[in-house]
């Protein structure tokens, strides 16, 4: 095994900084130094590293000493890679950086940040970003270049299943946009928003004595006394996944959603997000940036597909094989944001919807093209979206978050029942 | 580097050696993040798809060294009283009668007899810390993702120290640290924090060759031609675009079923009979019994043929 690195060790030691005391000092040789070096290198790449792991990864060197090649990359493994997703990073970094000078050198200047005045917060996600992209080059060969919206359209009421890869900018939030939004969404309740859980909290109402605190408070009388305690079960709010449409058609409202997940985000725990219009995104580690625009700035770096086609089967079978399983635990609600115009395989989106709408525990449809008096689910998409979801939820128009919080928050008994959409369709012709 | 040296194996292949004399096949991957794991005295967080052999891990671990095996099965809800520690209430009730019954007023001396160890009844977590030096047991952390994140913030603290504080005793601390194994199935996302005190290890569905030899050590009596076909089989399914391929226990099961009813090679029909041992999903079901599935046995026959 060739050990590179170490030339570049000293002028990078100098970058680093935050200086790591390594417990080998009897080492004779520079592979602590390379150990550090590629602990930032694999940081860099977007891995979470603290300065301890690479201490660990010295320690479990010096324990099992180095055999081959293999043995060397699984020691490493073990210390470096603590996410599954974190492995197809660590294996790229590890088969170029424990390899020969000149790929190192073009790695390292592939990671290096171009500005080097961006603040390091900054500096790390764009690198992730560009390594990903490196790493899974060839993944994408086959779709068109990123390109930006040249022209307007106003797509709406409009559906297509072609994929076009955009970009997108939006409207930074005003002070006085994020207090209003801040303060509607803390008064927000979602329909059956509580689960009660099998934990306890004490209580007044004398309906199940805790035997603990019974005890406890009867101790302070030397047990002449004993007076019960009570307690009861405790509510919780479930966890919440929302899963938003931003193909075209729904280009408009993209940034009003994204705006009120981030609050949300912040604001409750168990919020998982995703994007999708012919691919899917998650991006609920980019929302808990806790500045609005900086979250929504990572998502536009996170997200491909800006206001292209709509494949909602698609999207939802890869939710559904790939998240449903991690996210739908512990009775989760789940927020399906989209117009429903499906153009493609509407038999892909019967068999997915049915799927999520069994996985978790209640399923909510917002829908902010739909008018809800005298409307009829004619639409195909529209009509099988209807039959597999709890609730239909419709806003006429989102001028703001306001608009979305009220149509959430409205708990009218029966009102958003599905089978009221559901009206007979005689025409065998279904427009979409 | 800690005191757990008693009988440990001295090297990653004496790990995986050891698994093996147990009937446990393990990759260099698994074998060299299990020896760090013991050497360092690190908890070792392993997560993957069910029936890959998590639990088992464990299981064979505390055989091979001879050590106490403690669960601690999570679920939603688990707190500290099924967890940790718990008072018998009703003992203490009869104290406190006793104590009146005699007319002991000394009020330190109630507390002491009502909060006695007599009367602390030891759930898993203390246990586990309540090792015999030399021989600290194998704890074992089954589905953590099925419990909320308070008792995931609760458990760092004990991973962390060892220690446990009960308010009437005072603070319990592990003479040893016990051998810790985590498992999740990735139904919730376990915190950073906890994950980063772990050393990490995803396991995968083994590659042919090492789930031919599980099924000819786990179920001894299926005839050889059966098994490397059964096993071509699962490879096959676990390509395909499933809701929940199969994993190893599955296999094992579909092995053991279809030795009970004395095959020796695939067909159709009995593989259409018998796959609600391997699949668990209707979709799944009907997707392999259309003519998609059909094809995958005559693949499996064909390549094997041409293989010899």
């Amino acid at each position: 095994m060739t050990t590179t690195g170490a030339d570049q060790t000293s002028q990078h030691q100098a970058v680093t900084g935050n200086a790591i005391v390594l417990p080998v000092s009897d080492d004779p040789g520079r592979l602590a130094d390379n150990i550090v070096l590629f602990a930032r290198t694999l940081r860099k790449a977007g891995l979470k590293l603290g300065p301890a792991s690479s201490r660990d990864a010295v320690e479990a060197i010096k324990i099992a000493g180095i055999g081959s090649r293999e043995e060397f990359y699984w020691i490493l493994h073990s210390v470096f890679v603590k996410r599954r997703e974190d492995h197809v990073v660590f294996d790229q970094a590890f088969k170029l950086f424990w390899r020969s000078r000149e790929l190192v050198e073009k790695l390292i200047a592939m990671f290096s940040p171009v500005a080097p005045d961006n603040r390091p917060k900054e500096k790390l996600k764009p690198g992730e970003t560009r390594v990903n992209d490196a790493l899974f080059e060839g993944h994408d060969k086959q779709r068109p270049v990123q390109e930006k919206p040249e022209i307007e359209v106003d797509a709406r009421q409009t559906a297509s299943g072609n994929e076009v890869l955009r970009t997108q900018d939006f409207a930074q939030m005003t002070v006085e946009e994020l207090a209003r939004a801040k303060r509607s969404i803390a008064e927000i309740v979602l329909p059956f928003d509580k689960i009660i859980t099998r934990r306890f909290k004490s209580s007044e109402l004398p309906v199940r004595i805790d035997p603990r605190a019974t005890m406890r408070a009867a101790m302070k009388t030397g047990g002449d006394l004993i007076l019960p305690r009570f307690r009861a079960r405790k509510s919780v709010h479930p966890p919440l996944i929302i899963l938003a449409d931003i193909s075209g058609s729904m280009s408009q409202y993209t940034r009003i959603f994204l705006h009120f997940m981030h609050v949300l985000s912040e604001r409750r725990r168990g919020v998982h997000t995703f994007l999708f219009g012919t691919r899917l995104t998650n991006i609920t580690r980019q929302m808990r940036y806790r500045d609005p625009d900086e979250a929504v700035d990572q998502c536009v770096g996170a997200v491909r597909d800006w206001s292209g086609g709509t494949r909602i089967g698609e999207a939802l079978h890869e939710f559904n094989k790939h998240w449903s399983r991690r996210v739908l635990g512990q009775g989760a609600t789940v927020l399906l944001i989209t117009d429903g115009l499906e153009r493609d395989s509407i038999d892909e989106l019967e068999r997915e919807m049915d799927r999520l709408h069994r996985s978790c525990r209640r399923l909510i449809w917002l829908n902010p093209l739909l008018r809800f008096d005298g409307f009829e689910a004619r639409a195909r998409g529209v009509r099988t979206i209807v039959g597999n979801v709890d609730e239909v939820r419709a806003v006429h128009s989102i001028e703001a978050m306001s608009d979305l919080i009220a149509a959430l928050s409205d708990n009218r008994r029966g009102a958003w029942d599905p089978r009221r959409l559901m009206a007979p369709v005689n025409r065998a012709d279904q427009s979409v | 580097m800690t005191g757990n040296s008693h009988n440990l194996p001295e090297t990653i292949d004496a790990t995986i050696e050891m698994l093996a004399a147990n009937d446990y096949v393990a990759g260099r991957a698994l074998g060299t993040i299990l020896f760090l794991s013991l050497k360092m005295g690190r908890p070792l967080f392993l997560e993957g798809e069910a029936g890959v052999g998590k639990t088992e891990i464990a299981k064979v671990l505390a055989k091979a060294l001879d050590r106490p095996l403690i669960r601690l099965q999570c679920y939603e809800g688990l707190d500290v009283s099924s967890a940790v520690y718990e008072w018998n209430y009703p003992a203490q009730m009869l104290e406190i009668r006793l104590a009146e019954a005699t007319g002991e007023g000394d009020r330190s001396r109630i507390e002491n007899n009502i909060f006695d160890e007599r009367h602390l009844i030891r759930r898993p977590v203390l246990q586990a810390l309540q090792g015999e030096p030399g021989r600290a047991p194998v704890f074992l952390i089954d589905e953590l993702d099925r419990t909320d994140e308070a008792f995931e913030a609760f458990l760092l603290e004990i991973l962390s120290d060892f220690q446990v504080t009960i308010p009437e005793l005072g603070t319990i601390k592990a003479a040893e640290p016990p051998i810790v194994i985590i498992t999740t199935n990735r139904t919730r996302e376990i915190h950073d924090a906890l994950k980063r005190r772990c050393l990490y290890h995803w396991v995968d569905y083994p590659d042919a060759e090492s789930e031919l030899e599980i099924v000819r050590r786990k179920v001894p009596g299926c005839a050889e031609a059966l098994t490397v076909e059964l096993v071509a089989y699962v490879q096959k399914l676990r390509q395909m675009d499933l809701f929940k391929s199969p994993g190893v226990a599955e296999t094992i099961d579909w092995a053991t079923a279809l030795t009970e009813l004395d095959r020796i090679a695939l067909d159709p029909a009995t593989v259409s009979d018998t796959l609600g041992t391997l699949l668990k999903y209707q979709d799944d079901i009907a997707k392999i019994e259309s003519s998609e599935g059909r094809k995958v046995l005559e693949d499996v026959k064909s390549e094997l043929a041409k293989a010899g």
